[in-house]
């Protein structure tokens, strides 16, 4: 019988959540690095047993980590005894490492983005948002970090080198948002290795076709008529989350800050699928696993109070791809409840039914095991819940 | 050698316990320690100063001897009392609430 394994970030630790394929009865492993944010785990899709964690702290920066073995055991990569020796016989202990590409070779002087005051600042790291392993290769991972940018590493995340090209596409105009500038979404393209799509906040959607050399915007129809003096400019937009099926790749769902809308081409043009929503302000947003046209969103009142409209816990489900939106509440709170759901915390198993899970800010941890008809806690008080994701074993 | 003491989430990456003690060679700075622990314990370059700037992290002291040297030049030699070993270098993460 199939398991789940679910991987769990949150502001004080990581946990690990097993079950069987009934996703009834869970095992709760944790807390994972005690007392550091554990921004994001996410698990290689060709090796279950390669998972890789970043793991950071204001006080002590950026740490990225990594499993063999499912999560029982974790190293920061290159620290090992064994592959401590660099050429010069020193300890290298670069994994942690994330310095933009200045190089001559390049040719790309650090460059500015935009500040919260109007003023241009140059870029600088602060701490690694998402890790996307490749399809392929266990040993290449994406990282996307704050300030953001686009990280790659080839050797199991022991090093890491800058796809700088991204920078290139007006950076100078992208802007933090509330939680940073950071670049957290990063999708791979199954059926075109060159292909990989990026979403920054604020700057909006991004893409690559060839591998991540060069990079355009991909934000025609996006509308920020609350955010930006021009609503329809090339960046600046605040994307919350992009979403894809591996099936259809050219389609594409999106949770902006405002507006829930999808592309039909790529991210050549999008348009709004808000529909009937009670709000469409929100931050994740994902597909089912075997429904290409099936997306869930939770709504968020507003962008000044990041908590579900009149304290119901709501998951929205569109099987039309849009426009046409459910409510699902089956075992969701539906009175008191204040709590955000963020970008990355959600996600979907490759079960039939099709598993969803997500967490909230209020340590919760809620799986449905049926396509979001019904919903149970799978752990009730965990820290506040900064990514979710799931492996099907 | 010189003895530092690390705060409990950095002995917990570089998976010591207690303090740890650590060969300089030469005049026994800030800099010179932090180089010698780094090159025995990898695992924590970039979390008491920055990979580039080399600088101390904002929210990482420095103590030693009841005093605090975090704002001290990385090249003055430390007390001598933390160079023969008598007393430790102190790495402490800063206060902060919540």
């Amino acid at each position: 019988m199939s398991s789940v394994r679910v991987l769990v970030g949150t502001r004080k630790g990581a946990f690990i959540l097993t079950s069987d394929g009934a996703r009834k009865r869970w095992e709760v492993q944790g807390p994972h690095f005690g007392g550091w944010e554990l921004y994001h785990i996410k698990g290689s899709p060709i090796d279950p047993n390669r998972l890789y964690a970043s793991q950071t702290s204001s006080w002590f920066g950026q740490v990225i980590q990594r499993s063999d073995d499912g999560g029982k055991t974790w190293n920061a990569p290159g620290t090992k005894p064994e592959d401590l020796m660099g050429s010069d016989s020193m300890p290298k202990g670069e994994s942690n490492m994330f310095l933009y590409d200045t190089s001559a070779e390049t040719g790309k002087p650090l460059t500015t983005h935009q500040h919260y005051d109007g003023s241009q600042r140059p870029w600088e790291f602060k701490r690694v948002w998402h890790l996307e392993p490749s399809l392929t290769d266990p040993d290449t991972v994406y990282a996307g970090v704050e300030d953001a940018a686009l990280f790659r590493s080839t050797d199991g995340g022991r090093t890491w080198q800058e796809l700088a090209g991204l920078r290139d596409v007006k950076g100078n105009l992208w802007q933090p948002g509330a939680g940073g500038m950071c670049l957290h979404t990063v999708m791979l393209d199954r059926t075109n290795p060159q292909r990989i799509y990026t979403a920054v906040s604020a700057a909006g959607a991004f893409r690559t076709d060839d591998g991540g050399k060069t990079w355009r915007a991909i934000n025609r129809g996006l509308k920020s008529q609350y955010e930006l003096p021009d609503q329809d400019a090339d960046v600046g937009h605040c994307v919350h989350r992009i979403a894809m099926h591996p099936s259809r790749p050219n389609v594409l769902f999106m949770q902006k800050h405002w507006d829930v809308l999808r592309s039909d081409d790529a991210g050549e043009s999008w348009h709004e699928v808000s529909g009937n929503l009670p709000t469409d302000f929100g931050f994740p947003i994902d597909v089912h696993a075997h429904e290409p046209n099936t997306i869930y969103v939770v709504p968020i009142k507003s962008d000044s109070e990041h908590y579900p409209p009149d304290g119901k816990l709501r998951m929205y489900r569109s099987r039309t791809g849009g426009n046409e939106w459910e409510a699902l509440t089956k075992g969701l709170p539906q009175e008191n409840c204040y709590v955000n759901i963020l970008r990355d915390a959600m996600t979907v198993d490759q079960l039939d039914p099709c598993g969803i899970y997500f967490g909230t800010t209020g340590g919760q941890v809620y799986g449905s095991a049926d396509g979001g008809g019904s919903w149970a806690p799978i752990v009730r008080d965990l820290p506040a819940v900064l990514s979710v994701e799931v492996q099907t074993l | 050698m010189i003895r530092v003491v690390l705060p409990a989430h950095l002995r917990t990456l570089a998976r010591v316990s207690g303090e740890v003690t650590i060969e300089v060679n030469g005049p026994v700075t800030q800099r010179a320690v932090l180089d010698a622990l780094e090159a025995r314990y990898p695992m924590l370059r970039g979390t008491v100063r920055d990979h580039v700037t080399q600088k101390r992290r904002a929210f990482v002291r420095f103590f030693a001897c009841e005093q605090d040297l975090s704002h001290e030049s990385p090249d003055m030699p430390l007390p001598d009392a933390v160079v023969t070993g008598s007393e430790p270098f102190l790495i402490v993460g800063a206060m902060a609430g919540g």
